[in-house]
């Protein structure tokens, strides 16, 4: 898999905590064709992401194709401090997952 | 080209499930199945009786989509939806007039607020429509988006 997929940013104001992901990936469709070869391309999505707060989870996104291409996902949610850790991981229909944690700032 | 979705599913699953007697999943994200026949609903109703059980949605102006009038690119619309709603417990974006139209549906935690923010690809001009699930009934919101270039097909 692609090194480093996922880009964390989380900050916390106040008592709620903002944590902003993007993710690379190509995001197919499976409606498009291969000008060239006329063959449908097959469709390649993010299909889960989970979103977790010291391990625990906090936002699961199920995601289908019409997500945009390289995904960009935000929540917010409340009880964390400064320094807590924050875990966002995807998996693809084809099996593929990353994932990466961020520390919020 | 049903039959191959349906062989990825199985293989993905099976994964998964591999994954678990490994021990490298907890098995609180696997009861989270992806639900494959809510996305492949070609309409509406089909696509939320089959994620949430019901049609039947109330509009809500505490529920607030925040989007462009008008997208110049369809494959690329932000949309943020932000509701004030009590116990939140998942919110649902669907794009009316994609050929499937739900696009993604996020679960929320009890202590995650009730804001999501992606963006999501729309083959042409759409209601969007947020339903929130919110103590166990199901309220929403639409927006039109005018699309002038597609983001579906090739």
């Amino acid at each position: 898999m692609a090194k480093k997929s996922i880009r964390i940013r989380a900050q916390i104001k106040g008592d709620v905590t903002e944590v902003k992901a993007l993710m690379s990936h190509e995001m197919e469709t499976g409606l498009r064709t291969d000008k060239k070869t006329g063959d449908k391309i097959p469709p390649h999505f993010i299909k889960e992401v989970v979103c977790e707060h010291n391990g625990k989870q906090v936002l699961l996104a199920n995601w289908s194709v019409a997500v945009s291409k390289n995904p960009y996902l935000s929540f917010k949610f409340k009880g964390a401090n400064k320094g807590d850790s924050v875990k966002v991981s995807w998996t693809d229909n084809k099996g593929d997952s990353d994932s990466d944690e961020d520390t919020i700032k | 080209m049903k039959r191959r979705t349906f062989l990825q599913g199985t293989i993905a699953s099976s994964m998964v499930g591999a994954a678990v007697s490994a021990g490298l999943l907890t098995p609180r994200m696997v009861l989270a199945a992806w639900p494959e026949s809510a996305f492949s609903a070609k309409n509406v109703d089909d696509a939320l009786n089959s994620l949430v059980g019901s049609v039947n949605h109330s509009p809500n102006d505490d529920i607030k989509i925040k989007a462009p009038d008008i997208a110049e690119n369809g494959a690329v619309v932000p949309i943020t939806v932000s509701t004030s709603l009590p116990k939140v417990e998942s919110i649902s974006v669907l794009v009316e007039k994609n050929p499937s139209p739900l696009a993604a549906d996020f679960k929320l935690a009890a202590n995650a607020e009730g804001f999501v923010s992606t963006r999501v690809k729309m083959g042409k001009t759409s209601d969007l429509i947020a339903v929130v699930k919110s103590g166990g009934n199901l309220f929403s919101a639409k927006k039109t988006v005018k699309v002038t270039i597609g983001g579906c097909g090739g």
